[in-house]
């Protein structure tokens, strides 16, 4: 439904989106989207299936599974800012964000 | 007497091929025709060096007799967010700042392979999110029609005392850059993407033919996407016969995108109407919406009018749910692009912040700086229309009210209806001061909505220039075909570009004018972004 959104909610979505609101505006403005959105509810769709593309009456073409280029691992590495030999480098995984009221406070005062 | 710059392409073609011209005198043209309009922004990269070697080569080959094709030797540009192999592409973003791909999009290298040559990669909204071409981390996009002289004497009457350049008119969008670059002459044409109308909008707001060709007509691959179940690579020209050159060239199945049709499609030419009585026109009557500018509805009439007087059968259609077609498309929009902005984490390619702490951490400081304002809230709402509570609701809801949208399209074909009639824009261009004073989901909501529903069922459409209005701005008009029906399409749109005789080349002398004026600084470009 309509409504605020819930400081739990924003918590959530920027978890989810790794994005943050970064201000009250951008909170707001995602209200208003939904608000906009919801005007969906007054059509009737009983009985009618999704659509998910329009070209849903035909077949998606499959290439043969053979190996016609590639090898060009060090072009593609040259395009990321931390490499090693041939390794793109990510920092450490598995480390939670930290909760919100963990944080600096950005949106909440 | 048309300068060069002003014909058409098979004009152009023979002209070289008949030695009037060398490739490598048109390619100097244009480039120093960017210099000169290098106020309005249109441009992110001008590839300088690399079209006057292209220019080189295929000089060579008309001396040998071996020219690929009309489009050999002729100036192009490509929208910044088709992959261009060893040029920067950036959507327009700080996530792709200095980003170079490997690879060309198919669409590029099929212009590549007949010997265009290009001029450059052009400005648009920040990964195409927008209807202004004014939220680029770049600048904005100026209209070049801001320079005519008719649009530049009705402003001074405003006794605002103001920097004279501060009422420049945008260009529309997303592919505002690509739309600015034709209608300035700096090339004959361009590349743009339409996912909501983004080729068709800026076409309309600029004076040129834009075109939306059918979902599945021509290869996505190489083009970022935005919407993958809607984007469709998007031509902008100065005549439909143009357009229809480049499309020939473009449309066919791609194996790298496996949602191009396998039906077989070859160069088209368009055949010269000369009697449309056997053609029935259709007229949404939902179109007809109160925001419709008095001057846009005029034209829409009498673009009817014209029809039915040539003996066309003109008719009222209605298309039931297509005033749900805005919302249906945030929702879907927002939903896929939550989904494909995924891909930019840092890691492989594109921007990356300096935090090290975790890759949750890296990737959310990453995308915080790299994507603006507009492309961070599309992605939180889609997030929140995918979330389980409701899936089921919005996203799911949305793609049903799809369904009835496309059928709404279909039943009206199945009637007999050739193809449809309708406005493209509300009006002709808004001044930028004027443009802003919304943000960018309220002012795309109100300007995709001719243009959005087109899309959603996977049609072609074409924008064609119809008039300029009383402030000197240009005003189209759109035609939407049947689907795959692209040729049909475009025989007609050809017709009514011949009935309207639209002042193509207006603008080449009026902005000759003004460009030496700006070079000289009397006129500083007030940057209002950032």
């Amino acid at each position: 439904g309509s409504g605020r959104i819930t400081a739990e909610m924003i918590e959530h979505l920027e978890r989810l989106a790794l994005v943050d609101f970064g201000s009250r505006e951008a909170v707001a403005r995602l209200e208003k989207a939904i608000a906009f959105s919801n005007r969906l509810h007054a059509v009737h769709t009983d009985g009618v299936e999704p659509m998910e593309s329009v070209l849903e009456d035909r077949c998606l073409y499959l290439r043969s599974d053979d190996v016609v280029e590639g090898n060009c691992a060090e072009e593609l590495l040259q395009n990321s800012h931390r490499i090693v030999e041939e390794y793109f480098v990510a920092p450490p995984g598995n480390i939670p964000l930290p909760k919100l009221d963990e944080q600096e406070p950005v949106l909440h005062s | 007497m048309k300068t060069m710059l002003g014909r058409t392409l098979r004009e152009v073609s023979a002209a070289l091929k008949q030695g009037q011209i060398t490739p490598t005198e048109l390619c100097q043209k244009c480039l120093s025709l960017i210099k000169k309009t290098k106020y309005l922004n249109a441009y992110i990269t001008v590839t300088e060096e690399v079209a006057l070697k292209q220019a080189e080569e295929s000089e060579k080959r008309y001396k040998n007799g071996q020219s690929l094709g009309v489009l050999d030797g002729i100036p192009i540009a490509i929208k910044d967010n088709f992959s261009t192999s060893g040029i920067e592409t950036t959507c327009a973003s700080n996530m792709l700042k200095g980003y170079v791909p490997p690879y060309n999009a198919t669409v590029v290298q099929k212009l590549l392979d007949q010997g265009a040559l290009l001029m450059g990669k052009t400005n648009l909204d920040e990964f195409a999110m927008g209807s202004g071409s004014t939220d680029s981390v770049f600048g904005p996009v100026k209209n070049p029609w801001s320079y005519s002289k008719q649009y530049r004497e009705r402003r001074r009457q405003k006794p605002h005392g103001e920097n004279e350049d501060s009422n420049w008119v945008i260009t529309g969008g997303s592919s505002g850059g690509s739309a600015a670059a034709v209608s300035a002459f700096t090339c004959f044409a361009a590349l743009g993407s339409d996912t909501g109308g983004s080729t068709r909008n800026p076409a309309a707001l600029c004076g040129l033919v834009g075109v939306k060709p059918s979902y599945g007509l021509v290869s996505r691959h190489g083009l970022i996407p935005l919407v993958n179940s809607m984007d469709a690579p998007g031509i902008l020209t100065r005549y439909v016969d143009d357009a229809a050159v480049v499309l020939g060239m473009l449309a066919g199945h791609d194996p790298k995108d496996s949602t191009t049709v396998q039906d077989p499609v070859k160069p088209f030419t368009l055949p010269s109407l000369t009697d449309v009585s056997k053609l029935c026109i259709g007229i949404p009557k939902e179109y007809l919406v109160p925001e419709l500018s008095s001057e846009v509805r005029s034209l829409w009439s009498k673009a009817a009018d014209l029809f039915e007087s040539e003996g066309a059968k003109v008719v009222e259609v209605s298309l039931p749910h297509i005033s749900y077609s805005i919302v249906c498309y945030h929702v879907l929009c927002t939903s896929e692009v939550a989904s494909n902005m995924a891909r930019f984490d840092g890691l492989q390619y594109g921007h990356r912040c300096d935090i090290d702490v975790s890759t949750e951490a890296m990737y959310a400081a990453t995308r915080r700086e790299g994507f603006n304002e507009v492309v961070r809230g599309r992605i939180l709402s889609g997030n929140f229309f995918l979330l389980k509570e409701n899936y089921e609701n919005y996203f799911i809801k949305a793609q049903k009210v799809r369904r009835l949208i496309a059928n709404d399209f279909v039943n009206v074909f199945n009637s007999g209806v050739d193809v449809l009639l309708t406005p493209t824009t509300l009006s002709a261009a808004v001044p930028y001061l004027e443009f802003i004073k919304e943000d960018n989901r309220t002012r795309s909501a109100q300007d995709d909505i001719f243009t959005q529903a087109v899309n959603m069922a996977g049609l072609p459409a074409v924008n064609i220039p119809v008039a300029l209005s009383n402030q000197g701005l240009p005003i189209g008009l759109q035609f939407i075909g049947r689907a795959f029906c692209d040729q049909q399409l475009l025989t007609i749109a050809k017709w009514f570009e011949k009935q309207v005789e639209f002042p193509v080349t207006q603008l080449q002398e009026l902005m000759d004018d003004c460009s030496s004026v700006l070079e000289n600084g009397k006129l500083a470009s007030m940057s209002l972004k950032q």
